[in-house]
């Protein structure tokens, strides 16, 4: 019998807290600084080494020797790690390809050994003292020069529906084009970090700044050559994540837990930015070319783009990132005829990796440029363009996916027009235009819709551990990891709402491998949806337990009891009894009192030779209008308003939903305008090093990023709860709204045509910084005093 | 010099570091640590490295300096930049030490209820900027009258739906370990009611709104965003940090760290560390300074850390002296005189800011557009001159202004014009045993003046080019002009070609767009990571069009 877990997955019992306005569930240690961190254990453990790496500055290169012995009479030393040490497999990769101790350096900075020592200046003074040969190799730096020299790794995908040759060659109007899409480094607050301690019986212990500690566990354990159970990870939370630390802190811990292992002692390894930087991966760049057929209407006929990510030393995450670009492509528009082709450039940088929205920003990136290119050349508005493309309900996706709620995307864009008042404030920018030579306004309507569910099928299941002690009081444990994104805020809501309790009785314990075994990684924006699910069915497994225990109490069906808000009734009694009541009685009736929770996402499958499958659970969608000014006299530009509409379901958490959609636009603007990652690809002494390697060079928004006027609204269903999402009717947030910010990068280009003739075509490298914008704009603006130019 | 004292006592007196109200020691700190360092070495997480060179402000505390008119002003610094030693006989405040055992602080307050803090890390520096903000006493309610003034929304705002919300520093929300019931319940809209609003065309629950500010970065409660410009936050988007900014009361009278306001900042007392050979000074004076600095010219003088802090901290550059000269009473002079303003070396930018006022335009636009409040409520003037950085902002204002160095050494004082002083990248014409006293910037300034900052960010970035116009214009004719830039050439220079191009010439955009074309040609601009040549060219030319437009204006 169970009256509880057959509960559906979004219908909100009586009561519930979900939905419930409220601030982080650590936000009081936050603003305390009480909040701890892995970098802050440190501190409070006695006898520890500190660890720092022997990084070598050469983009490729085979290394010939390694001597340590002066380094490690050094005073302070304790260890020189190198490869001669690791206990099991020296990989850190899951194929093969990322050697924790190499003896081929593959990019500009690699690590090859680490010392560790009694402080951080001995073991970085000890560093200096190793000695080491190696000799250069020939190196390939970027994407273009991957593609030209045939470099590339991991699988080759293919996206194809119907004949997108045919189409195109009938196709009244044929654009084409090519963009670089620049990377972006995470830059969470928190650099990576790891401290790993081992116990009497040789059990390691790594906490660790990790959005997958099953993952890292795993690798930690191949590298210390024992068996899972003999590793425990745990994440207290997170400095922030973004896709950074999804596959980035397992080298980190596993070099931490060597340490501890081979010195019986504490280890603390944390980078400093700059290490960070040098070697961690990031969002990797992608270079696109394309070409679209379109009828007279501005309808796409044939879309064709060959998409090559920038994969940096090693496959990592790559073909994951591919695969989620070309399912997202098509962003929120109906393509009939595809034929996309992705695949991974090799490059000697690091291995880029997950980062929020994973590939699907740059997918849709190169849609976008494509509308906005074909809106200036068949004469149409730039926002009907979109309009007219958007997929109507009932049509697939290129992957064959019948696109659910479809006409939610005509409803969020229409709502938005009229919320932002766009149509009027498109005439007041054109004459603002007209009325002002040396600044241009811009204004820019886009759209998002966003797969839901990890593109890899079986990850798409999660655990919960649910314990209720006798006092009543309730502690849950869960898979996902906490980095900012409110998880454990929003699973406290779920627990709260599943077991028809205040929030107050219950209690969250960190993520910790022993807890919760065999775990997905926090991302893909799953974190909710698949937690949620295991947590909830924790706690209904447990009332379906306490449930005929309460019918006993109160004279009725098991299936007729009900709990609200800690008080336990009966369908048609008067009585009633208190949760704490309940559990004590079930206690002494021997009724198990916790239990471990599991969800799957159901109804998913992907066959990723063919690209045709069920990828997603559900779409989350919404839509952005932005307005700049742009300077003419350096490309400088102010984000005037910005209003985003953007559909969460039934928000578990709205002033959480709130901040997560505002937090990515933000970090999606970063990326488009600001954030410019450079590589030395010169040929001189420092090929290949990352140029933009601290925070002073590489530029994150900051407060004069910040939109003057910013409106931000979570969509309104109409519905009780959302049954096309997940648990509760929420849906996932963490990435999707990042590619709102498209609108201030179409914004942008915008206001730069607006310095030439009407009709100027403006191409808008990426990131679209003031220097770019400039060019892009004095380009326009020298076309009209001289039409020649014009020409070229 | 001053007479030498017990030096036992003095020593203990003079190395208590004061944390969140308790007394600790610096006695035994080596002269290459940071504060962020020595905090958290003892156990005071709170404040984080998030970059350790002075860019994200996780690292922010609050420091007790005197305001200049014998009382304090809390002020915020980045920690990770100042050596510990340096901060010895002071008092600092961290994000632990604000609030009471049963109350947050009302920045922490709004911070936690407005969805301030993501993940958290940012969370302690911004409270820190955040708190020094709230205590400057001279942050009074906008008057503008407008009623158009921007308007922080508050909590129920935000949160429509939601009842009202509790007032008070009181958590409003569940401790989940506190069995108050009652705390949560005014945060619980029973859901038929949030259904209701749902479905009926009403503000949902979520919606965020802000109307459009006539000053965005002023609150109405004069909150001037800018104290928080060297904060980073990844995580926010920080709309919800400017709220909680805009939306603080005033300071309640009763709170200790508002009262301790009225007393002076700790005085600076001499002092000598010594840790594993290498040696941190506080001289008492002057004369001190420079005999030491005579023995031992490579001896690192210290102001505000700045720079220093970058050197200790990125490039791991270690120095057997250190002498700190942030307190010199005789770097610390402001005066104005008949013909010309005295301005201390080792004043702050911030103290520059606040002293001059709008009195001298290039460096009232100069002074907002360097790094951030955290960095310029350390900078020094002298510092940023000191290290000749071909990019540093002070220079080409100065040398727009026509300002003249005071240079001190044991053989005396010497005036020298800055127009003279720079000699090549990072040169200049300063001995190894002088030290910068002092800048006179000449009076009256010329009535027209411009500084143009071309960078990446708007709020703390380093310049790819500046240029900083000053000009006197009589009857039509320029009669005067002078034209600093930064970042064109190893070092900052005059466009001298370009300002022959326009004295004596009569005020037209013809005059401009000539002087412009001259300009595109400056110095020999390099291109890097921040800009390429042609843009620094580019853009040295647009500013002279656009001093040009804007001043005819
Ligand atoms: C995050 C950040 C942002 C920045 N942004 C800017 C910016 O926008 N524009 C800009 O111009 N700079 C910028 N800087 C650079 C820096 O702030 C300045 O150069 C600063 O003014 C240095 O002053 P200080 O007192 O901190 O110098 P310190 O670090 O104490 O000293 C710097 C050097 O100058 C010498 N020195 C100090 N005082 C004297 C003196 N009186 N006489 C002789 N030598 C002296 C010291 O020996 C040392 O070598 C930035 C720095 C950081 C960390
Ligand atoms: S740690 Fe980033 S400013 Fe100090
Ligand atoms: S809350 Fe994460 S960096 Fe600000």
């Amino acid at each position: 019998m169970n009256p509880f877990s057959s509960r559906p997955l979004a219908e909100i019992p009586d009561g519930g807290t979900t939905g419930v306005v409220m601030p982080h569930e650590a936000a009081w240690e936050h603003v305390t600084g009480q909040a701890l961190y892995t970098d802050d254990l440190p501190y409070r453990s006695a006898n520890v080494l500190h660890a720092w790496p022997l990084q070598v500055f050469a983009a490729h290169a085979h290394i010939d020797s390694i001597d340590t012995s002066k380094a490690e009479a050094m005073p302070g030393v304790v260890r020189v790690l190198t490869a001669l040490d690791v206990p099991g497999l020296n990989d850190y990769g899951d194929i093969g390809d990322e050697i924790l101790f190499p003896n081929e350096v593959l990019y500009h900075g690699q690590p090859v050994a680490w010392v560790l020592a009694e402080s951080l200046e001995e073991a970085r003074l000890a560093t200096d003292a190793i000695a080491i040969a190696y000799t250069e190799l020939p190196s390939i730096i970027t994407a273009q020069e991957a593609i030209a020299a045939g470099q590339f790794q991991g699988p080759r995908a293919t996206l194809q529906r119907g004949d997108a040759d045919a189409a195109l060659a009938n196709a009244p109007h044929r654009i084409s084009g090519g963009i670089d899409i620049q990377g972006q480094e995470h830059f969470y607050l928190e650099t990576q970090a790891s401290f790993a301690t081992v116990d009497e019986s040789g059990q390691v212990f790594i906490q660790s700044s990790t959005q997958a500690p099953s993952h890292t566990q795993e690798v930690a354990a191949r590298v210390l050559g024992i068996s899972s159970s003999q590793v425990t990870v745990q994440c207290l939370r997170m400095g922030g994540g973004f896709g950074g630390k999804e596959t980035n802190a397992n080298a980190f811990a596993s070099v931490a837990a060597m340490g501890a292992v081979l010195t019986g002692r504490p280890v603390s390894l944390r980078l400093n930015r700059t290490q960070d930087l040098t070697m961690t991966g990031k969002r990797g760049g992608f270079h696109a070319t394309w070409e679209a057929g379109l009828d007279d209407d501005g309808h796409i006929l044939s879309y064709k783009a060959v998409l090559t990510a920038d994969g940096g030393f090693s496959v990592d995450l790559s073909p994951a990132v591919v695969s989620r670009a070309l399912c997202h492509v098509d962003n929120a528009y109906y393509l009939p005829n595809v034929h996309v082709i992705g695949q991974i450039a090799r490059t000697n940088k690091t291995s880029n990796t997950a980062f929020r929205g994973f590939g699907a920003p740059s997918g849709m990136i190169v849609t976008e440029d494509l509308l906005g290119q074909a809106a200036t050349k068949l004469g149409l508005g730039e926002e009907e363009i979109r309009r007219r493309n958007f997929y109507a309900p009932g049509q697939s996706t290129p992957y064959e996916q019948v696109v659910s709620q479809a006409e939610r995307m005509v409803d969020i864009w229409d709502k938005l027009k009229k919320s932002s008042d766009y149509d009027a404030r498109l005439l007041d920018v054109a004459a603002f235009n007209t009325a002002h030579q040396h600044v241009k306004r811009g204004l820019a309507i886009t759209p998002v819709k966003f797969g839901v569910s990890f593109n890899k099928p079986f990850l798409n299941q999660a655990g919960a551990l649910v314990l209720v002690y006798r006092d009543g009081s309730v502690l849950i444990n869960h898979g996902g990891t906490e980095m900012g994104q409110g998880l454990h805020t929003k699973m406290l809501q779920v627990a709260a709402t599943a077991l028809g309790l205040p929030l107050r009785r219950v209690r969250l314990a960190p993520t910790r491998t022993d807890k919760v075994p065999n775990t997905s990684a926090t991302s893909a924006s799953t974190g909710s949806d698949l937690n949620g699910g295991a947590v909830k069915n924790a706690c209904e497994l447990i009332l379906d337990r306490l449930a005929p225990v309460a019918a006993g109490m109160l004279g009725v069906h098991a299936n007729d009891v009900r709990i609200t808000r800690g008080v336990v009734n009966g369908l048609g009694t008067e009585k009633c009894t208190t949760w704490e009541e309940l559990i004590e009685t079930a206690y002494f009736q021997r009724v198990s009192l916790s239990a471990t929770g599991y969800y799957r996402t159901e109804g998913l499958y992907f066959d990723s030779s063919t690209y045709k499958g069920n990828a997603f659970k559900y779409y989350a969608r919404g839509a952005a209008v932005a307005e700049v000014e742009v300077d003419g006299y350096t490309g400088a530009y102010t984000t005037r308003q910005v209003d985003l509409l953007h559909d969460v379901g039934s928000s578990l958490s709205p002033l959480i939903d709130l901040g997560q959609v505002e937090g990515a636009f933000i970090q999606g603007v970063g990326w488009l305008t600001q954030e410019d990652l450079r590589w030395d690809t010169s040929d001189g002494p420092n090929r290949g090093k990352l140029l933009t390697q601290a925070a002073s060079t590489y530029k994150l928004p900051s407060f004069s990023e910040l939109p003057q006027v910013f409106n931000v609204d979570l969509y309104v269903h109409g519905e009780t709860t959302d049954d096309g999402g997940s648990v509760y009717g929420s849906k996932a947030v963490g990435e999707p709204p990042l590619m709102l910010s498209i609108a201030v990068r179409e914004a942008l280009r915008a206001a730069a045509a607006a310095f030439g003739e009407p009709g100027h075509q403006v191409e808008l490298p990426s990131p679209a910084t003031p220097e770019a914008v400039y060019w892009a704009l004095d380009k326009a603006r020298r076309m009209v005093s001289d039409p020649a130019l014009a020409a070229d | 010099m001053t007479e030498p004292v017990n030096q036992a006592e003095t020593d203990v007196a003079a190395t208590a570091l004061t944390v969140n109200g308790n007394k600790m020691s610096v006695a035994d700190v080596a002269p290459h640590t940071t504060t962020l360092q020595w905090l958290r070495g003892n156990g005071i997480t709170g404040p984080k490295e998030g970059c350790a060179e002075g860019e994200c402000g996780a690292c922010a505390v609050m420091v007790s300096r005197p305001d200049g008119e014998g009382g304090t002003r809390w002020t915020s610094v980045n920690s990770c930049l100042v050596p510990a030693a340096m901060l010895a006989g002071q008092e600092i405040y961290t994000a632990e030490g604000l609030a009471s055992a049963d109350a947050l602080h009302p920045v922490q307050q709004e911070m936690a209820m407005r969805g301030g803090s993501q993940c958290g890390y940012c969370t302690p520096g911004f409270v820190s900027s955040m708190a020094a903000e709230y205590y400057r006493e001279d942050r009074v309610n906008c008057e503008c009258g407008s009623g158009g003034c921007f308007s922080a929304p508050t909590t129920s705002d935000i949160i429509s739906t939601a009842r009202a919300v509790p007032s008070g520093n009181k958590l409003p929300w569940p401790l989940v370990l506190n069995d108050d019931a009652q705390r949560l319940e005014p945060w619980l809209p029973p859901r038929t009611e949030r259904d209701a609003a749902a479905g009926a065309d009403v503000v949902p629950a979520t919606r965020y709104e802000s109307t459009s500010p006539h000053e965005p970065e002023i609150g109405p409660n004069g909150f001037d965003l800018h104290a928080l410009s060297g904060n980073l936050c990844r995580c926010t988007g920080y709309r919800p940090i400017r709220d909680a900014a805009f939306a603080l009361g005033e300071v309640d009278p009763d709170d200790p760290i508002a009262q301790r306001r009225n007393q002076p900042a700790p005085a600076s007392r001499p002092l000598r560390i010594e840790t594993s050979g290498n040696t941190f000074v506080r001289p008492a004076d002057l004369e001190e300074t420079l005999s030491l600095l005579a023995g031992a010219p490579e001896a690192v003088l210290v102001a505000g850390s700045t720079d220093w802090g970058v050197e200790l901290t990125i490039k791991h550059r270690r120095t057997p002296l250190t002498i700190a000269i942030d307190q010199l009473p005789e770097l610390r002079q402001f005066h104005v005189a008949g013909d010309h303003i005295e301005i201390g070396a080792a004043l702050t930018l911030s103290e520059v800011e606040r002293l001059l006022g709008g009195s001298v335009p290039v460096l009232a636009q100069a002074l907002p557009l360097f790094a951030s409040r955290l960095i310029r409520n350390a900078a020094t003037i002298g510092g940023n001159l000191g290290t000749g950085s071909p990019i540093g902002d002070m220079a080409p204002a100065l040398l727009a202004l026509d300002a003249d160095l005071v240079l001190s050494s044991p053989r005396g004082d010497r005036t020298v014009a800055l127009a003279d002083y720079f000699t090549g990248y990072r040169t200049s014409i300063r001995a190894a045993d002088e030290l910068i006293r002092a800048v006179r910037i000449p009076t009256p300034v010329a009535p027209m003046g411009q500084f143009y900052k071309v960078a990446k960010r708007k709020f703390d970035d380093i310049s790819s080019v500046a240029v900083a116009i000053a000009a006197t214009v009589t009857d039509g004719t320029v009669q005067h002009i002078r034209i600093g830039v930064g970042g064109a050439a190893a070092m900052t220079l005059r466009a001298l070609d370009t300002e022959a191009a326009v004295i004596g010439k009569p005020w037209t955009a013809e005059t401009f767009e000539a002087a412009a074309e001259v300009m595109q040609t400056v110095g020999t601009p390099m291109s890097d990571h921040r800009a390429s040549a042609e843009y620094r060219s580019a853009t040295l030319a647009q500013s002279i069009r656009r001093f040009y437009s804007e001043a005819a204006s």
